[in-house]
């Protein structure tokens, strides 16, 4: 009866947007390298995080080890407290360093870890110790008109 | 002469305001009506088919076609500063929170929303829906809330089916017919869009433009004096009034939404 | 209670266009009651009226006893599954069958098994003499054969009312032959109440029990049929023997022709 295949097209209809929803999400989006494993927390201080956002990614070696869970100001060092959700497959030894760096030129920042050589490993709830700040472009300038500055005296004096 | 132009623009005011809030009332009145369908899903799934499955090809077709001038322009903008390995990353992005959804709307709103107006028009005015009333039966739950729904089901569909297939035409142009490396075309694509940000987004978009395009095709059907002077005047409000309020919805949804 | 519906004191209004004033109206059980006057008189609108579409502005329409309640539409609906109405084009829906137009009230209102639904059905449609046509579309049968389906749908549910709205309206005579002995067989093998609002004299003379005549929204004239062909009022003698002037005139109301033409006195 023509009810019967208006329901069949129908259903092929919805198959369709579904087919093509999964393709947007798997083949254009990032949902395969969402990881829905295990994670443990860390944090870790800095000065100034420049222009870091929660969700950008932990990489070490350039692979992406974990995400910036979460940024808040501590109130009493005054320092920047970011919170790192770290997969649980990697382990990284509690001397290890967090610097923020920056993708290309002008890309998005992201933290970089490097390992350090302890023993023991960084467990959930630890701190990053080593921790170097993100390079806010005015101070770098500022430092270099201030060297080139010093050295002119310098020369002055000599 | 002064005093009858502000008296016109004053009753112009008036009117607008009355037709929004009838307008309103009526969306809840068919929002109220849309209980029984649950009972009744076959009168859904059958608007579905004549809503969605007969867009198919002109949303298909025009999607392959966006794809391939996205491909296209893209190439050519970002050939100029290098960067044309971005080019999948560009067509994605594109569709898939702007483009697909918003021209989706716009094509749904001339092809399907017209043909609502129409059909409940006509119905109109061969007296079919006060028959309906003359029966016991709510034209409002029986005819209109089938398609409504009908239409908020269909428009997501057809705005994904819309940007996937404009991603292809993007890389047949940018792939196959130009020659921009296959591998980072995909892997800049999947780096650069985010699934709940860009793709999700997308899909709220299509949802609420779905919402407002179907329902105000229905309205103008509805309230359309039952003359064909009354009826042709009702398809073309539809499509003004259908596309001015998609890409209004467009500009105030891409505010909230990508306001990072 | 001998009548089924009585009408008291009713008025009506577009707006500020007074269109139905004052009437006073008794509709007896079991009988085929006619509703006439000339075009605009306000006929179809005493249909609407009763069927709960429109308001009126004043008066009240009592409908098995009960006054209706023209706020009320829960109450509003559950009046109408006792009537049934035959809009002046059929009105029938144009994506249905013949079949499923008919068993449209059916299916609504009743759960009914689908093999006694078609047996129904079919008899519905061998009463207007359409059975053989069931699964035709509307587009694909004559404007007589429609109005004859949108009669079987009418009285789908064997309604207490059954309300007609031109129903020879457009007719080659034979058809109106038809239609009119259709009206008044139903009625009385439904034992149902039938109002026929018609402008044509003649059949609705044939079938009739009782006539109103309506001019300008008053109630004129009122009586049998053989009282109204027998009757001396100006304007039911204007209508009943179809004369060209009379209490309804010729000529659009306004100037004289002596006026337009530039011949009356200049002031």
């Amino acid at each position: 009866m023509q009810r019967k295949s208006l329901d069949v097209w129908v259903g092929l209809f919805v198959v369709l947007g579904a087919a093509a929803l999964l393709f947007l999400a798997l083949k254009a989006g990032n949902m395969s390298s969402l990881s829905f494993g295990k994670t443990y927390d860390v944090t870790a201080r800095f000065d100034n995080i420049g222009g870091l956002k929660p969700g950008a990614p932990v990489k070490s070696a350039g692979v992406v080890v974990g995400r910036v869970d979460n940024i808040g100001l501590n109130g009493k060092t005054f320092q920047a407290e970011v919170r790192l959700k770290m997969q649980s497959g990697y382990a990284f030894p509690k001397d290890s360093s967090a610097k923020i760096l920056t993708s290309g030129l002008l890309g998005e920042q992201y933290i970089g870890l490097e390992p350090g050589g302890d023993t023991n490993n960084l467990a959930a709830g630890d701190r990053i110790t080593m921790t170097q700040s993100a390079i806010v472009l005015e101070n770098l300038i500022s430092q270099f008109l201030f060297s080139k500055a010093a050295e002119g005296k310098e020369e002055q004096k000599q | 002469m002064i005093l009858a132009f502000l008296a016109a623009i004053g009753r112009g005011v008036r009117e607008f305001v009355v037709s929004l809030g009838f307008g309103t009332r009526t969306f809840f009145a068919v929002l109220g009506a849309s209980g029984g369908l649950l009972r009744r899903l076959r009168l859904v799934t059958d608007q579905i088919h004549f809503i969605g499955n007969y867009s198919l090809v002109i949303i298909g077709v025009s999607g392959l076609f966006v794809g391939f001038v996205l491909g296209l322009q893209g190439y050519y903008t970002l050939n100029k500063y290098g960067s044309e390995q971005a080019l999948g990353l560009l067509v994605a992005l594109s569709l898939t929170r702007e483009l697909g959804p918003v021209v989706t709307a716009l094509l749904f709103a001339g092809r399907a929303g017209t043909s609502l107006t129409a059909e409940i028009g006509l119905m109109k005015a061969g007296e079919q829906l006060a028959a309906m009333e003359m029966m016991a039966v709510n034209p409002l739950q029986r005819v209109l809330a089938p398609r409504f729904w009908a239409g908020v089901i269909a428009m997501p569909i057809l705005a994904a089916i819309f940007s996937a297939v404009g991603i292809i035409g993007g890389y047949i142009v940018g792939v196959l017919l130009i020659g921009v490396d296959e591998g980072a075309f995909w892997s800049q694509m999947q780096a650069g869009v985010d699934v709940w940000a860009d793709v999700a987004n997308g899909v709220i978009k299509s949802i609420v433009f779905g919402i407002a395009v179907t329902f105000i095709a229905l309205y103008q059907g509805y309230e359309a004096k039952p003359t064909p002077e009354g009826v042709a005047r009702a398809t073309t409000r539809t499509v003004v009034i259908g596309s001015l309020t998609v890409l209004a919805l467009d500009f105030l949804l891409t505010a909230l939404m990508f306001n990072k | 209670m001998p009548n089924l519906v009585e009408i008291r004191d009713l008025h009506f209004a577009y707006g500020d266009r007074p269109i139905l004033s004052g009437l006073e109206m008794d509709f007896p059980r079991g009988k085929v009651i006619a509703v006439m006057g000339g075009s605009g008189s306000g006929k179809t609108t005493i249909l609407r009226l009763i069927g709960g579409q429109l308001a009126p502005s004043r008066g009240s329409i009592a409908v098995n006893g009960a006054a209706i309640d023209f706020d009320d539409t829960p109450a509003l609906y559950r009046m109408r599954r006792n009537m049934g109405m035959l809009f002046q084009h059929g009105a029938l829906f144009t994506d249905l069958t013949v079949f499923e137009n008919v068993a449209f009230p059916l299916r609504e209102h009743s759960d009914l098994p689908d093999e006694l639904l078609r047996d129904l059905v079919l008899m519905k449609l061998q009463a207007v003499g359409l059975r053989n046509a069931a699964q035709l579309k509307p587009a694909e049968i004559s404007g007589g054969m429609a109005r004859r389906v949108a009669l079987a749908r009418a009285v789908a549910l064997d309604p207490q009312l059954i309300m007609y709205d031109e129903p020879f309206a457009g007719l080659d005579p034979i058809s109106m032959g038809v239609t009119a002995n259709l009206i008044r067989r139903l009625n009385d093998a439904l034992g149902s109440t039938s109002i026929l609002v018609s402008h044509d004299v003649h059949e609705s003379f044939s079938i009739a029990d009782y006539v109103y005549f309506l001019s300008q929204g008053r109630i004129v004239a009122h009586g049998t049929p053989q009282q109204m062909q027998a009757s001396d009022d100006p304007y039911v003698k204007q209508f009943v023997h179809a004369e060209a002037d009379g209490p309804v005139p010729f000529h659009y109301p306004g100037r004289s022709l002596a006026e337009d033409l530039g011949l009356g006195a200049r002031s």
